[in-house]
């Protein structure tokens, strides 16, 4: 029963659809060894820009093709000797501010930060208004007759 | 009525009900770019299907943006497994003819896809009057901030960009916009 499971498991897997869509013609990353220090910082940068093809995911999340060409772009100015912010304000350049995953904190952006502590807040308000009225309400309530 | 509850509800449903009516009317794909205005990044691409004449170029022949300055340049983003792109390819065909013999250059530009592929692709749409390039590794397509295909974008004769068209480009839009820059070079001498 056992080695009958592992046969149709195994025929699954050969004949499963390889990862990777029809419109990924070509390698966009070699082979070679790589700098593992710069591989991180290819990363952490890598980690803050949008995939502009993807919901909600960083190019270094993303698997799409344009994920991968804009890592590449992103390794080859670090290597070229630029600071991530200076490949972040490339990037923003390119694509607007949009393109990063966590919005400057100034001007109107300010509101993105601001907004979700000013709702916990006034939910915060809210409740202890509440609170404070049933317990008065409890206290004042006469007593039922038994 | 209780006009203080129905204050309270109000602040709530009004921002709910205006975020709605924000999200409902505008594409969240339709995302400003900020490069029209400013200078058209460089390009230095080769040719891998060469149109046809007058807009013809050899294969292998390299297209450099800087080289087409005092032209307006209308340099569009395809790739053969792009559904719209078939949509707008008799377009943009049949609009470069139009251009023939004027100061004009169009030029499509491969994206994340085989030259052979896209060859195969223009020989089954019948042609295309102008040249392709290949970007391989779409450095181009990153440096203008491409989102996908198709995208076109119109140069002035001065090199700035002037506007992108996300999606398929209709006939319209992409004649007026060529016929304005063009009454641009009729009006103001450009400096060679």
């Amino acid at each position: 029963m056992r080695s009958a499971l592992a046969v149709i498991v195994a025929a699954m897997l050969l004949l499963a659809p390889q990862s990777g869509s029809a419109q990924q013609p070509r390698p966009t990353e070699s082979a070679a060894p790589r700098d593992s220090g710069l591989e991180a910082r290819t990363a952490a940068v890598a980690s803050e820009l949008r995939c502009p093809v993807c919901q909600g995911l960083s190019i270094q999340d993303s698997p799409s093709d344009l994920s991968q060409s804009m890592k590449g772009v992103v390794r080859e100015q670090l290597a070229a000797g630029r600071t991530p912010d200076e490949v972040k304000a490339y990037f923003v350049s390119k694509y607007g501010e949009w393109i990063l995953l966590a919005p400057k904190a100034s001007g109107f952006n300010i509101l993105a930060y601001a907004v979700p502590f000013l709702i916990v807040l006034g939910g915060g308000v809210v409740i202890a208004v509440a609170v404070r009225r049933w317990t008065s309400g409890a206290v004042n309530d006469p007593p039922s007759p038994m | 009525m209780n006009w203080k509850r129905a204050g309270i509800a109000m602040c709530f449903v009004v921002p709910v009900v205006a975020l709605f009516a924000f999200g409902l009317t505008h594409d969240p794909r339709d995302i400003p770019s900020p490069l029209p205005g400013n200078p058209a990044p460089q390009f230095a691409l080769a040719v891998f299907a060469p149109g046809e004449a007058p807009f013809s170029r050899a294969i292998g022949d390299t297209v450099r943006l800087a080289g087409l300055r005092g032209r307006v340049v209308v340099l569009n983003f395809w790739a053969s497994w792009c559904l719209s792109c078939r949509d707008e390819h008799v377009t943009l065909t049949e609009v470069a003819r139009r251009y023939a013999g004027k100061p004009v250059q169009f030029v499509g530009s491969l994206y994340q896809d085989r030259t052979s592929a896209g060859t195969e692709w223009i020989a089954r749409m019948g042609g295309q009057s102008y040249p392709s390039v290949d970007d391989p590794k779409s450095q181009t397509a990153i440096d203008y901030g491409l989102y996908g295909v198709p995208e076109t974008y119109f140069i002035a004769p001065d090199g700035r960009i002037v506007r992108k068209i996300t999606g398929p480009a209709s006939a319209i839009e992409i004649t007026r916009t060529v016929d304005s820059l063009l009454a641009t070079i009729a009006t103001v001498p450009v400096a060679r």
